[in-house]
């Protein structure tokens, strides 16, 4: 009885032990000089960040009032806005979808489709839609089409990796049935394939239709068209209570598009 | 008739699943296959319509070499053989027509099969298949909205769709409860002799494949230990198929041990 207490006494536990207590501070030190160091380095003018309220209300008193007179203009740049979404989320499915079929684990048809299909993946995903948009403004010039591709290249990535994990986690039991009816391989796809993933395939569109109107509202920055092309302009030339109705009116488009979005969801899905 | 000989699968470089299995089955016979989780039962049926690539030996259905057909040929040779799955394996989110009509993949062409328009001679098919096994006013259901026994009935309309020349089924009723496990043996046995189709069903539930089948068949580690009627399948072969139930100590390792007590329960507990 004496020994078992004594043991009892003896029984100490700790989460980590020593050498991971050590691993743990080390991480902890190196994350403090990190930032440390990128502070120091960014080189901040402080003046400038502690003269910025001032700034805020004085670029907030040339705003205001909004300029509403080139409204009508606006409201087209908007439509133009949001017919680039549209467009670039429409072709892009039809890229996307063979791209994730190849992709994906479980339908890719060799080794080769699968790294290149990850391959585009992964190449239109690393680049930002606004870097796209510069590279087809190069080729194409600037305007809407340069906005259209820039769009579609960054949505393929997004579109066909999800389409791709979509197809990866479908359940093989009415695949393998389908095949031993006797049905060739995209009869397979149409029955077994296809109705697995439509609810994901529309939650995905929506999703990158959502991200496709925020997106295109920048893109005329870089001169590949839409509401992006006014704002430039108008901040070149100091027109801020135009801006102001420009940042207005992009909010209201962005919780319009929301509305939309989720008004489709709630019905689709 | 469906004849199997000397049927070897081996999965990797592991030891075989299937040992030079022999099976004969003519006519209109329903054959009950029985043996232990493991015992290459499910394997068997799937190299049959070569959801598993068998590694040797032949598989004759009506003549017809089974085992070296590829792409069209291959796939011509599997619209005549029906299968019936343990997990029903339909696609939920279509209705029950379409689950039915897709038994027709094999016949129609791509653009039907898509559209949905199939031949109406298919439709009649599976109005007429539906109402033999009670299912037809689910016509426009969700396959997903059925309980169990509904589902697997489409499983079984499904597989009739292709007019078979063999009916396959892999453990239809072990995702079912009982009594509704009783009524599918029980369709599947009066299928078999109104459409005179050979059928092979693989099941656990020793009593349902004494009461529904007229030829059961063990195996034991890929190889067939027992052939004979429901009257020859004495406690004998049932202790020799799902190992030392009797005895113990008899040297067995427990993964053969465990199914075999499940199995006598379910003979016990069986309201047959």
């Amino acid at each position: 009885m004496v020994d078992h207490a004594g043991d009892l006494a003896d029984r100490v536990w700790r989460r980590y032990d020593r050498k991971e207590r050590l691993i743990r501070y080390a991480v902890l030190l190196v994350t403090l000089m990190v930032v440390y160091w990128a502070v120091r380095d960014i080189d901040i003018f402080w003046p400038w960040v502690w003269d910025a309220p001032t700034q805020i209300s004085r670029l907030g008193a040339r705003m205001w009032p909004p300029d509403p007179s080139r409204l009508g203009q606006i409201v087209g740049a908007m439509i133009e806005t949001v017919h680039i979404a549209t467009l670039a989320t429409l072709l892009t499915i039809f890229i996307a979808l063979p791209v994730s079929y190849i992709a994906a684990q479980n339908t890719t048809p060799n080794r080769f489709c699968l790294w290149l299909g990850r391959f585009i993946l992964v190449s239109s995903r690393s680049v930002n839609t606004i870097i796209w948009a510069l590279l087809f403004v190069a080729i194409f010039g600037p305007g809407v089409l340069a906005g259209i591709l820039a769009i579609m290249f960054r949505s393929i990535g997004f579109i066909g990796k999800l389409m791709g994990e979509a197809i990866e986690e479908i359940d093989r039991r009415p695949v393998e049935a389908m095949e031993a009816t006797g049905a060739s391989k995209l009869k397979v796809i149409a029955y077994a394939v296809v109705p697995q993933v439509m609810p994901a395939f529309f939650a995905i569109v929506i999703l990158r239709w959502d991200i496709n109107i925020r997106e295109s509202t920048v893109l005329g920055l870089v001169g590949a068209g839409g509401i992006g092309v006014l704002l430039q302009g108008s901040i070149d030339t100091f027109a801020w209570p135009t801006v102001a109705t420009i940042l207005i009116a992009i909010i209201a488009l962005v919780l319009i598009g929301e509305a939309i979005t989720g008004l489709l969801r709630s019905k689709v899905l | 008739m469906l004849e199997i000989s000397k049927l070897v699968k081996r999965y990797g470089r592991d030891e075989p699943v299937l040992k030079e299995l022999d099976l004969v089955v003519e006519g209109n016979s329903v054959v009950s296959i029985v043996g232990a989780s493991g015992a290459g039962k499910s394997t068997m049926l799937r190299c049959i319509n070569r959801l598993v690539e068998p590694t040797s030996g032949s598989i004759k259905l009506n003549g017809q070499e089974l085992v070296n057909l590829r792409g069209a040929a291959l796939r011509r040779a599997r619209r005549k053989i029906g299968m019936v799955f343990q997990g029903f394996n339909l696609i939920d989110r279509l209705t029950v027509m379409e689950n039915v009509l897709a038994g027709r993949l094999g016949y129609v062409s791509l653009y039907q099969a898509i559209s949905r328009r199939y031949p109406q001679a298919d439709i009649e098919r599976a109005f007429t298949l539906m109402e033999r096994v009670g299912i037809a006013h689910y016509a426009n259901k969700r396959a997903d909205a059925l309980s169990g026994g509904e589902r697997q009935r489409v499983g079984v309309v499904r597989a009739l769709m292709q007019e078979p020349e063999v009916l396959l089924a892999d453990e239809p009723t072990a995702s079912l409860d009982p009594r509704t496990s009783e009524q599918i043996m029980k369709l599947l046995q009066s299928l078999a002799s109104e459409l005179s189709l050979p059928v092979l069903i693989n099941i656990h539930n020793v009593a349902q494949a004494k009461a529904y089948t007229e030829r059961i068949v063990g195996l034991r580690h890929g190889k067939m230990i027992f052939d004979g009627t429901p009257a020859d399948f004495t406690r004998e072969a049932l202790d020799a198929i799902y190992g030392g139930i009797e005895a113990p100590d008899e040297d067995e390792g427990e993964d053969t041990k465990k199914p075999a007590l499940a199995t006598r329960k379910e003979v016990t507990d069986d309201p047959l």
